[in-house]
């Protein structure tokens, strides 16, 4: 039986065309796009091409504006402490919200060792930052606001323009983790009026280890990597001219096909929450109900635990993934699924399902028909089941 | 992830379900960890006539119930007293590192399990024990870093060995 993958946050399959067009470029042999020779050159030409699609996916003024990096995770460290290092002097207080991703927590983190201060604002049961909170929190030391675009974990979508306008007005930096939504959903950066954004194109099916980092221009950050003068002086090392030719290819494809995409993801969601109330008690349905990712559905299943049910799951050919504290490599519950008031047993029992472009509506029901009898397993075998009915 | 043995016990689990009138339980466990466990003893003539597991946690969880059971049955008390978490997890073939704390708490259900038996007979009725009082690290005194499996000491949010953050609740 055909795999059904409904974990496509953690890696989307590549589209066949990005595929061919990194196979082709293998075959090509190209050379380094800084030579001054002619291999140089055509691959300079192929990397600017590039360039100028993912410019496009996120209507950036000019593709001069994209670095290209190893991954979301390398643009979030870049933006967060290269605008740190570069206004030290300006000074060293950052806002950012309780359920931003570990590449942004840990970056911060990391800077209060050298005497940053960061303040992180509660969002609401539904997952959502209060703008009025982020300007409130604004000092005159404040240098940075990094709040996510769409949340990976519950998927609430916060009102990043709203919030920009705010830290326009007190001249304060705004950076946007985006890789859950750019290529996903429409992602205007004019039109946000956004300084900085990171995105990764192995959310709209383009390879694992390329991302982007679009930087406004006249926005002052230091570089995170050393060395040569690629990608404008922004990030030294030579490019990795495979994967970002496949990040153009599948950045025109999302730009191209992002409306039929959108409906068809839509309508998916629709149906498995649908179809989940329909058939399966107890359980939750967490984020926003209509700030929202259209290709994820956050869901905790009462009694039972996560990482039980991916792995029953996956028996049945099912891939999806837990938030749950087993799961993970630290044994924590998930700090998004705590900050949005779950309790510790319903974080445990929670998954992750997202999808994309190939996804059917036979999946889907298929998925929901086999998490039925999962769940009606492993609630056969939960304590805390029994307790709750009686 | 897991050994061929774990997989079997989780997908397979032996002896699941709540027991009518036990002649001992245990419970040990919170959602917080992760993992509850409740273990349900019948005795006859001094043998573990019968014994069943209730389960919420992960896969490593409900293979150690499995698997726990099954060593325990027909056992007399005083061997089923010799089984400890160590000795589940060695019949499992093995259990990832960072799964040995959390959720190898099999035995320590059964040892609960089997104080209780011990106090109904006895015409003894004691309150239930806390988690702490049963509970003891599978590999000597000290928990392990999930990361370099380097000892670590409670209360540490880095570990100090190789410096990755670990959980402070592990």
């Amino acid at each position: 039986m055909k795999v059904t993958n409904l974990d496509y946050i953690s890696a989307n399959p590549l589209l066949p065309e990005v595929r061919d067009a990194m196979i082709e470029a293998i075959k090509k042999d190209y050379g380094n796009p800084s030579s001054a020779h002619s291999l140089g050159d055509e691959a300079r030409n192929i990397l600017e091409k590039a360039r100028e699609r993912v410019a496009l996916l996120i209507n950036s003024p000019s593709p001069d504006d994209i670095v290209f990096t190893s991954s979301g995770t390398e643009s979030i460290n870049h933006a967060i402490k290269g605008v740190a290092f570069a206004n030290a002097k300006k000074g060293k207080h950052i806002i950012t919200s309780n359920i931003e991703h570990n590449s942004v927590l840990k970056s911060l983190r990391r800077l209060t060792k050298s005497g940053y201060r960061v303040t992180s604002v509660e969002v609401d049961k539904n997952g959502l930052v209060d703008p009025a909170n982020v300007h409130k929190a604004i000092t005159d030391q404040t240098i940075l606001i990094s709040i996510m675009h769409g949340n990976n974990e519950i998927g609430t979508i916060q009102p990043i323009k709203e919030l920009c306008c705010i830290a326009r007005e007190k001249n304060v930096l705004f950076h946007s983790d985006c890789v859950t939504s750019v290529g996903i959903m429409p992602v205007d950066v004019q039109e946000l009026g956004i300084d900085l954004i990171s995105f990764s194109a192995n959310q709209f099916n383009g390879p694992s280890g390329v991302g982007g980092l679009y930087i406004r221009k006249g926005v002052n950050l230091w570089p995170l990597i050393d060395g040569g003068g690629q990608e404008n002086g922004r990030r030294a090392g030579t490019e990795n001219l495979i994967g970002i030719i496949g990040m153009g290819v599948a950045a025109e494809f999302a730009h191209q096909e992002m409306q039929s995409r959108l409906s068809h993801m839509k309508k998916l969601k629709n149906r498995l929450i649908t179809g989940l109330k329909e058939k399966i008690d107890d359980i939750i349905i967490n984020g926003h109900p209509e700030l929202s990712l259209p290709n994820l559905v956050s869901l905790s299943v009462k009694y039972i635990e996560g990482e039980s049910i991916v792995l029953m799951l996956d028996e049945e050919k099912i891939i999806v993934s837990t938030r749950s504290a087993c799961a993970s490599g630290s044994l924590r519950a998930s700090h998004v699924l705590l900050s949005i008031d779950l309790d510790y047993a319903d974080a445990q029992g929670t998954l992750v399902i997202t999808f994309g472009k190939a996804t059917t509506e036979d999946e889907i029901d298929r998925f929901i028909n086999v998490l039925k009898n999962v769940v009606a397993t492993l609630r056969d075998m939960s304590p805390l089941y029994k307790k709750s009915n009686t | 992830m897991y050994s061929e043995v774990v997989m079997d016990h989780f997908k397979k689990p032996r002896n699941v379900g709540e027991m009518k009138d036990p002649d001992g339980v245990g419970e040990i466990g919170n959602p917080v960890c992760g993992d509850m466990m409740n273990i349900y003893i019948k005795v006859k003539d001094g043998i573990i006539q019968d014994i069943s597991f209730q389960t919420f946690g992960c896969g490593a969880a409900i293979a150690v119930s499995s698997m726990l059971t099954e060593m325990a049955k027909g056992k007399t008390i005083e061997e089923a007293k010799k089984i400890t978490n160590k000795s589940v997890a060695e019949a499992l073939k093995g259990l990832p590192k960072n799964k040995l704390h959390c959720s190898n708490l099999g035995a320590d259900a059964l040892q609960l399990a089997i104080r209780n038996y011990e106090d109904k007979k006895a015409g003894k009725v004691r309150v239930k024990l806390p988690m702490e009082d049963v509970h003891t690290h599978t590999e000597g005194d000290l928990c392990k870093c999930p990361y370099c499996s380097g000892d670590v000491d409670q209360g540490l949010e880095f570990c100090s060995n190789c410096g990755r953050e670990i959980s402070d609740t592990h």
